[in-house]
């Protein structure tokens, strides 16, 4: 087929930040198919909770891991915040400083959830209570440790020749997933931990 | 010339401004083409060669499906029949469904999205092309693991929804429930990567100009299906784990006596099984859609009709599941609800018929074959849509639950609603995908031996339900009175295999000596017909620029195209998520055998896990580094 050429874009740049770029979206649609997975999760807790009348059937998680993970989990948000807008200035100095000190909170975090598993009340093969506990806490872990090496894998890039260019917009959408990170724990904290105290 | 004079071209990247017309083709091509040999094959990001393979293995799990089928009407045509035993007969009748719902038609609705929408929205590659190489690896596996399992007497036997407790630890020892729940895992993963990679190409891909009211309604349909999957495939994925590790780590989420709930696994496969029917049928109507607009020799009726039905259809499919579950002694508020919101989800697909039925109506069709498959899904899939109502209705599915009149209902709605609008698009895309035509004689031949065969296999199941033959039994004695109709269904079913085999002669003897298509052989009005059949490499030598709904009817002398793409290096146009503005031009992956390598630890880890948790432990750091290997940079230009 014939063409005529009616417009030029030799100018148009090669990357961007945010959601005029394609990894944004796909990483938006991540955190959407995996909110999915969380909501309906708890919708089984929640399920299981109203089916029985004694619940929870043990001992109620404690408090102290899990409040300190939710305190620290939303205090990373400010350097999260804060390494997003370094790269989108293409701060390298800065993003670098950031990453080091969003690695160190999520290794972290890391260790406050091994001490969330430690001390729950009930084995995950007593009774379904503790096979929710224990799965929900693990989904949820999965997608910290995810992004925990994911980061790390990031900071590392950043330091390295490739940390130039589109690299800033991997570190924006790595900052971006860290929130989805946080943001699915607020309630999977309340239910799990203030539900059976209710 | 100087070095001087040189150097600060060095710099600049070639654009397709730099070179001439008749050199651009060959050049792109060399850009955009994959290497020979095993290493190239498995590296491809080309969406067309993937999405050519889906389609390919799509087809190949349909045979492996039909032919269970196969035996299990061989099985049935008499009475107290010996040719397969009980535990024989309950595998087959699971790797049917298993294989037709999860390996053949969630996969093939995508695998021609894979290979079309980027064609059709006017770009060179679909989104993250290194995932989509990926999710059809991860697929594949998924599929062979299943069949091989199977192979050695170690098939699924609970069901395609494996409903516990009798697919839990204490009714089915063994590894049989296990190896069924991971091939869920694996094939939701694939449906889940290439679910976001449509979402994405349809948003940020599309060629300059296309806004939101020129999507092709195919491309419409695709997209809202890619968000079925999104949010109904979570479900069974939760479900299948939940499954998993009731089976191997003791937990008790489907165990009453320890506070769990059987129907907790009917609420979380239901609240996927649903939209699942949707998730293959909306494929269907997006085939249906481009057909007809063709045939017709006119845009289709209804444009805006047809997208808000389409919403519609997916917001609806979210609020049926429970119509599975109404003998499960439901509250009687509930199941009014569900018999309410499974009458409603007929308005928007009837809306849909009758704009193409009004399409057809306005136009001047002209029936060849991938019309008369559209006319054939008209009438199968309209009678399995008021058989639906009937079974909405509390009363009657009560007593035809667990029959074959469910089998007869969802048989007329899925092969109505899928499958012969899937050959219609065969024959419609072959040109294509392959740049000859299938031969019309053997088509017209196909379509009646499909339609004659489907329909004396599959109506008399009507009758053998409502006589109360219940589905999923090796045999039944004699004097039920269910022997006449079970044979004249399995003589059907003889034709109907016939008219496959008719199929995949055409298809053999049209790739060797069909008909040269060209570019555009039926005329049509979407933007893959604006490039060769089949398609180079990159797709088009240069971006079109969309004025029209039907871009390719409205420009008839020439193409509007864009320039200013680089050349040797493979670039995209990036556009605004509504008003398709030009906005960047961003880099495209090149071919890497990552995905590949990733592909296998995912799925050693996968099947490492029927047997122990340990292979989670083991071998999850394994595939991390596999990962990340793939998503390190392989040059600077990656990061430009």
């Amino acid at each position: 087929m014939d063409h005529r050429v009616v417009r030029d874009l030799s100018d148009l740049p090669n990357y961007a930040f945010g959601p005029r770029m394609t990894m944004w979206w796909g990483t938006l649609a991540f955190c959407v198919l995996e909110g999915t997975g969380f909501a309906l999760a708890l919708g089984g807790y929640l399920y299981l909770a109203f089916l029985n009348r004694d619940w929870p059937l043990g001992p109620p998680p404690p408090l102290f891991w899990s409040g300190l993970f939710t305190l620290v989990s939303l205090a990373s948000l400010v350097p999260n915040y804060l390494v997003e807008a370094a790269a989108r200035e293409e701060n390298l100095f800065k993003v670098r400083i950031l990453l080091v000190i969003m690695s160190g909170i999520g290794v972290l975090l890391a260790g406050l959830r091994f001490m969330e598993f430690a001390v729950l009340p009930v084995r995950w093969d007593f009774n379904a209570y503790g096979s929710l506990l224990w799965t929900i806490l693990g989904l949820h872990a999965v997608h910290l440790v995810t992004d925990v090496v994911d980061t790390v894998v990031v900071t590392v890039l950043m330091f390295t020749r490739h940390g130039f260019g589109r690299r800033f917009s991997d570190v924006e959408d790595n900052a971006f997933y860290w929130y989805f990170v946080v943001i699915s724990w607020l309630p999977t904290y309340v239910v799990l931990y203030w539900v059976s105290q209710l | 010339m100087s070095e001087t004079a040189l150097r600060p071209h060095e710099n600049k990247e070639t654009l397709d401004t730099d070179v001439t017309d008749g050199e651009l083709p060959a050049r792109l091509a060399a850009t955009w083409g994959t290497a020979g040999g095993l290493i190239g094959a498995l590296s491809t990001v080309d969406h067309k060669l993937i999405g050519r393979r889906y389609i390919v293995t799509g087809f190949f799990f349909l045979v492996l499906g039909g032919l269970a089928a196969v035996a299990m009407r061989l099985q049935l045509a008499r009475p107290e029949n010996s040719l397969i035993g009980p535990d024989l007969y309950n595998q087959i009748f699971t790797m049917h469904g298993t294989t037709m719902m999860f390996l053949f038609g969630v996969p093939i609705g995508e695998a021609i999205a894979v290979y079309l929408v980027p064609l059709m929205v006017g770009t060179r590659n679909i989104a993250f092309p290194r995932l989509n190489a990926f999710s059809y690896y991860v697929y594949l596996f998924g599929g062979l693991m299943i069949w091989i399992a199977f192979a050695l007497n170690v098939g699924a036997d609970n069901g395609w929804f494996s409903y516990v407790p009798l697919a839990g630890p204490e009714f089915s020892p063994g590894k049989r429930a296990d190896f069924w729940a991971q091939m869920v895992t694996f094939t939701e993963v694939a449906a889940l990567a290439v679910a976001v990679e449509i979402v994405v190409t349809v948003l940020k891909l599309r060629a300059p100009g296309m806004t939101l009211d020129r999507i092709p309604l195919f491309v419409w349909a695709m997209f809202v299906n890619a968000f079925l999957i999104i949010f109904a495939m979570p479900a069974v994925m939760l479900a299948s784990s939940l499954l998993i590790l009731d089976r191997l780590l003791d937990t008790h989420f489907f165990n009453q006596a320890e506070g769990g709930d059987p129907l907790l696994w009917q609420h979380l496969f239901w609240f996927f099984g649903h939209p699942e029917v949707y998730i293959i049928f909306l494929p269907g109507t997006a085939f249906v859609s481009a057909i007809i607009a063709t045939f017709a020799r006119r845009p289709v009726f209804g444009y805006p009709a047809i997208v808000l039905s389409l919403i519609a259809t997916g917001f609806l499919s979210f609020g049926l599941w429970v119509h599975h579950m109404f003998t499960t002694g439901l509250p009687q508020l509930g199941a009014t609800f569900f018999t309410a919101s499974s009458m409603m989800i007929a308005i928007p697909t009837g809306i849909q018929i009758f704009c193409w039925i009004a399409t057809l109506w306005d136009g001047r069709p002209v029936y060849r074959t991938p019309l008369l498959f559209v006319l054939g899904f008209f009438f199968i899939f309209v009678a399995g849509g008021l058989s639906g109502i009937m079974l909405a209705s509390v009363p009657i599915d009560t007593q035809v639950h667990d029959t074959y009149f469910v089998v007869a209902h969802f048989h007329y709605v899925l092969i109505g609603g899928a499958v012969f609008p899937l050959l219609g698009a065969i024959y419609y895309w072959f040109p294509k995908f392959t740049g000859r035509m299938m031969s019309e004689r053997l088509g017209r031949w196909h379509f009646w031996l499909a339609i004659i065969g489907f329909n004396v296999a599959f109506f008399p199941m009507h009758l053998a339900g409502l006589r109360g033959m219940p589905r999923r039994v090796y045999t039944y004695p004699a004097e039920m009175g269910w022997d006449g109709l079970n044979l004249v269904s399995t003589l059907g079913a003889t034709l109907f295999v016939a008219s496959f085999l008719l199929f995949l002669f055409n298809v053999a003897a049209s790739l060797r000596d069909g008909e040269i298509a060209g570019d555009n052989p039926w005329d049509a009005s979407s933007l893959e017909w604006a490039t060769a059949s089949p398609p180079p490499p990159h797709n088009f030598d240069r971006i079109p620029f969309v004025t029209s709904r039907e871009p390719l009817w409205a420009e008839r002398q020439a193409l509007p195209v864009v320039s200013g793409l680089a050349v040797d290096k493979r670039e995209v146009v990036i556009t605004t998520a509504t008003r398709a503005l030009p906005d960047l031009k961003e880099s495209s992956p090149d071919p890497t055998i990552w995905p590949f390598v990733s592909a296998i630890a995912v799925g050693a880890v996968f099947i490492g896990s029927i047997f122990t948790p340990w292979a989670v432990a083991w071998g999850a750091p394994l595939a991390a580094f596999v990962i990340i290997a793939w998503f390190w940079p392989k040059s600077i230009e990656e990061d430009k």
